[in-house]
């Protein structure tokens, strides 16, 4: 991989980066008077001018935004304007709930999605690529909160088998695993089948044919390795959509993670949270990304040369 | 008409002929289904029973007449005795006039700045690229409740604007990617031998040349700037009442799933099929029209 290349992808994430720190300032910014927000319309314009100084809004704004930078660029969160607890920490004690949640619901979408999608470009027009088709539409065009009171309806109000909110013991994990899985490994197996359907029509598969490979061993060979290279950018836009239905599911099922969190803070404009919370989801976001980008040349002469 | 004009109609013309040709059944009902929700949105106002913030609290959690109710509230009423099918109706209005207008209003602004980029290309091309960047590092659900933290008071505007940041970055990176194709295709080069200006290419000739492309992946992000909407309100952060969406009457059902399921159930039912019916009209036209995915 040339350097040139990599200084340059390295270059347009760290602008994105700062990108994403000034974007935080502007939204701040945009709200009207953070000190009545937080103390209450009713708040005396002593108390405002404390709680600006406390929080530095009485400086000129370029300073401000010097400020902000460096607070951000240094992990400095501030304090929540709610319970003056430091934000990061607050956040971070959250974080393995939500992992706990991702974690699963990544395994049972990649092993449903998957083999789904590979087997109905196999079969092409067949009954199991119109099943797997449908299931994507389906996984596609429900929400995930539609789902989750779906699942609530059915195993809480009804059969009364499933707790319906909360963390109780491992069976808490049944239905917001269901709910953010099923969703997922609808886009994986759209993206599968699509995959493998273009490498089956390549005519590569063709000269393998006529070389005397039986079918499967063709199939095994030589189009799933090169159907699988798409699917690196699916891992990241999944990186991207599980924190987004994270946040949905997590508020169905009060989990007690990230999500749920974020919502709470929006609430109640508690924005030292939800900055915090913004900021790291973007900078995991951006580190995905860049993987996903050195993963291609990794894996993929034929990028690998191209980006020399 | 120039010789160019005249093959681009005709191949334009031709893929429209083989559009009509066939009509698979799930797409007929599908386009049955969205055109009355559109009907529905558009009279919500005349077809109302009660006024919308009418509430009667003798008469709470009363429920539907399929599930035994009577015909006074053909949907049942809710925790505050408000008419769900009014409240239903004009949740429809609402979520459909967000999710059209953003639509529109974003694919428009999108291709736009996709334009200019293609056009200008260096460093306006570069901080396009860097705004795109940006916005597919952060999830857009996260963006927006960003957003919504700090802004006062939202309301439909909001998030019709709203909707427009969530587009605009896919029809921007759709119409730079096909308007720099383009520029090298014949009928573009030779617009430009018969000295034909740098803009009245791009609209007299290139922009109904991808004109195509572009409505197939307004139709087949629609479902997504719905569930988008009906997801921020049913978190409780958007519109407030006593406005609704559908993703409110949901936010607001879930909390009596127990006692009158039927608050969030309706909505979602109506989210759904809309969402579905139009997932098949998108698939379809992108078939038909042989253009190929995002």
């Amino acid at each position: 991989m040339s350097r040139r290349w990599l200084l340059n992808r390295l270059g347009r994430a760290l602008v994105t980066l700062w990108l994403l720190m000034s974007f935080t300032f502007v939204a701040l910014n945009l709200s009207s008077e953070p000190a009545l927000q937080v103390l209450g319309p009713d708040a005396g314009p002593e108390a405002v001018a404390d709680f600006n100084r406390l929080w530095g809004l009485d400086r000129p704004l370029w300073e401000q935004y010097l400020r902000h930078l460096g607070r951000l660029a240094t992990f400095d969160f501030g304090l929540s304007y709610r319970t003056s607890d430091p934000a990061l920490a607050m956040v971070w004690e959250r974080v393995p709930a939500t992992l706990s949640l991702m974690l699963p619901t990544a395994l049972l979408a990649v092993a449903i999605g998957v083999p789904l999608g590979v087997l109905a470009a196999i079969r092409k027009n067949s009954v199991v690529d119109c099943a797997a088709m449908t299931f994507a539409i389906l996984g596609f065009a429900v929400p995930n909160f539609l789902v989750g009171i779906l699942l609530i309806y059915l195993f809480s109000v009804w059969l009364g088998w499933l707790q319906p909110s909360g963390i109780v013991d491992w069976r808490s994990w049944i239905m917001p695993v269901l709910t953010m899985a099923s969703a997922e490994a609808a886009v994986f197996a759209r993206f599968a089948r699509s995959a493998m359907a273009e490498v089956l029509g390549h005519p590569m598969m063709r000269t393998a044919l006529a070389n005397g490979i039986p079918w499967s061993q063709a199939v095994r060979e030589h189009a799933l390795p090169n159907a699988a290279i798409p699917l690196i950018t699916v891992a990241g836009l999944f990186f991207g959509s599980i924190i987004g239905g994270g946040v949905i599911t997590e508020n169905v099922f009060a989990w007690p993670g990230l999500g749920r969190m974020l919502v709470d803070a929006v609430s109640a404009r508690d924005y030292a949270v939800v900055q915090t919370i913004v900021v790291l989801i973007g900078m995991t976001m951006i580190l995905a990304n860049l993987f996903v980008d050195l993963a291609y040349g990794w894996i993929d002469p034929r990028i690998r040369d191209q980006r020399q | 008409m120039s010789l160019a004009q005249t093959l681009d109609f005709r191949t334009a013309t031709r893929a429209m002929g083989r559009a009509w040709r066939r009509w698979p059944p799930m797409v007929v009902v599908s386009i049955l289904v969205v055109a009355a929700l559109v009907l529905v949105a558009l009279t919500a106002r005349w077809l109302m029973p009660y006024e919308l913030d009418e509430q009667n609290l003798l008469n709470r959690y009363a429920p539907p007449v399929f599930m035994g109710g009577t015909w006074e509230h053909p949907l049942g009423t809710d925790s505050l005795g408000q008419d769900m099918l009014t409240l239903m109706l004009r949740a429809v209005q609402v979520s459909l006039s967000i999710a059209f207008l953003g639509t529109v209003i974003g694919a428009v602004a999108g291709t736009i700045v996709g334009f200019v980029a293609a056009r200008f290309g260096g460093w306006v091309d570069g901080v396009v690229g860097v705004l795109v960047d940006f916005q597919a590092a952060l999830p857009f659900l996260v963006l927006a409740l960003a957003l919504l933290a700090v802004l006062p008071d939202a309301d439909m505007g909001t998030f019709i604007v709203l909707m427009c940041i969530y587009g605009w970055e896919r029809y921007a990176r759709l119409a730079r990617g096909l308007a720099i194709a383009a520029q090298e295709q014949g009928y573009a080069v030779a617009q430009r031998a018969l000295g034909a200006g740098g803009w009245r290419i791009y609209v007299r000739h290139i922009l109904p040349n991808i004109a195509a492309v572009l409505v197939v992946n307004m139709s087949l992000n629609f479902p997504a700037t719905i569930l988008t909407e009906t997801s921020l309100n049913f978190l409780g952060v958007g519109i407030e009442p006593p406005d609704t969406s559908l993703g409110v009457l949901m936010g607001q059902g879930r909390s009596y799933l127990y006692k009158a399921p039927w608050i969030a159930l309706l909505p979602g039912l109506v989210i759904f099929v809309a969402t579905f019916a139009m997932s098949i009209i998108g698939d379809w036209l992108r078939d038909r029209l042989d253009v190929a995915g995002r």
